[in-house]
């Protein structure tokens, strides 16, 4: 049985399977590990900016930062509940006082 | 003449940090270069072991640290090479008995007297690992063909690339350099044990040697040789080859693939 299984479906050797599942584990951590330090901060700070103009909930910013090869890109993606637009006339002065 | 500080580094335990350290001074002091290795490890001392200098330890880096004794009194001449030197740790329980502020002043000490200082990290990402790396120019990062090593490898490559003093001064990168240990190309070929080129691909840092798995190895920390002063070993002679392509020679890969037997060792012979 065994010969005619080997015969027929070529099984992958065991160093591939431990070369594909490195590949994949190490993507999923190099993204997260290797991340920089500043973005919780940077979220934080987002999150209070961005929600003097609009409502935001705190858990509805998403800040990564990714890429491949030579680029890295900074993804921001702030999900705004629909018909949460503040007012714009309250937003303008809170702005001018925080600087 | 300004000093190279090189980390011999891995994440992982148990896969060849101790050996590699003492190949590598040993080596570097083979061709003419006065090199100190030291051992990082705090209380687990090993390296004056692997050296076979571990009667003539009298004081040791947190001595010297601390003030105890002077940098002259730590350090241990090698009896087989006159450039080669052996900086011994300590065996204290306190972990964080090395104060970086402390190994900085050692380490500038270090770098009037000699050309290549090497760092034999203890495994881990704790303090002892990342204040053996801090200081470093370049780093061996030593891997074992094997799922847990490479992805600790890759680990540590990550911390060089942002903990590194390098890394917060924001200088060049420290220069990172793969080590390929405990290889067997039999098992390679037979589908069993990840490839060079398979290591190479997912770290994706240059080689600098593959040491093939050997009984040479065991043979040498036995005996408190380090394993290049043994140069019918293959794995000496893999080390050889990778200090020379330290030192910018260029050198063909040998040891990777399966050694040919002959019929009769096929047929009876075990090794």
């Amino acid at each position: 049985m065994g010969f005619f299984r080997s015969l027929f479906q070529p099984r992958r050797s065991s160093a591939q399977v431990a070369k594909e599942r490195l590949k994949i584990v190490l993507a999923h951590e190099r993204a997260s590990s290797r991340a920089p330090d500043f973005l919780p901060n940077l979220q934080k700070e987002l999150l209070a900016v961005v929600g003097r103009y609009v409502e935001i909930s705190d858990d509805g910013i998403r800040v990564t930062l990714g890429g491949s090869g030579d680029t890295s890109m900074l993804e921001i993606n702030i999900e705004i509940e629909s018909g949460k637009l503040k007012k714009s006339n309250g937003a303008g002065p809170a702005l001018s006082a925080a600087v | 003449m300004l000093a190279k500080v090189i980390v011999v580094t891995s994440g992982k335990g148990g896969v060849g940090k101790t050996t590699t350290s003492a190949a590598l001074a040993a080596g570097l002091a083979l061709r003419g270069h006065k090199t100190v290795v030291i051992d990082f490890d705090v209380g687990l001392r090993n390296l004056d072991l692997v050296m076979g200098c571990e009667r003539r330890v009298v004081f040791d880096f947190i001595n010297v640290i601390n003030g105890d004794a002077n940098l002259n009194q730590a350090l241990i001449k090698d009896k087989r090479h006159d450039n080669l030197f052996i900086f011994p740790t300590s065996q204290t329980r306190d972990k964080n008995a090395l104060k970086r502020e402390g190994v900085e002043r050692v380490m500038e000490e270090l770098k009037q007297q000699f050309e290549y200082i090497i760092c034999d990290s203890p495994a881990g990402i704790e303090h002892g690992a990342i204040t053996a790396l801090y200081f470093a120019d370049s780093a061996i990062i030593v891997t074992n063909p094997e799922v847990s090593s490479v992805r600790d490898s890759d680990r540590i490559i990550g911390i060089l690339a942002s903990k590194s003093r390098r890394a917060e001064r924001n200088e060049s990168a420290v220069e990172v350099h793969l080590l390929l240990t405990r290889y067997d190309p039999g098992r390679v070929a037979k589908g069993e044990m990840l490839a060079v080129d398979d290591v190479k691909e997912i770290l994706s840092i240059p080689l600098l040697g593959v040491i093939p798995e050997s009984e040479s190895v065991l043979r040498a920390s036995n005996t408190g040789t380090p394993v290049v002063f043994d140069e019918d070993s293959p794995a000496g002679r893999a080390y050889v080859d990778a200090v020379a392509r330290f030192l910018g020679e260029q050198r063909e890969m040998r040891f990777v693939k399966p050694e040919r037997r002959s019929f009769f060792r096929a047929l009876f012979g075990r090794a």
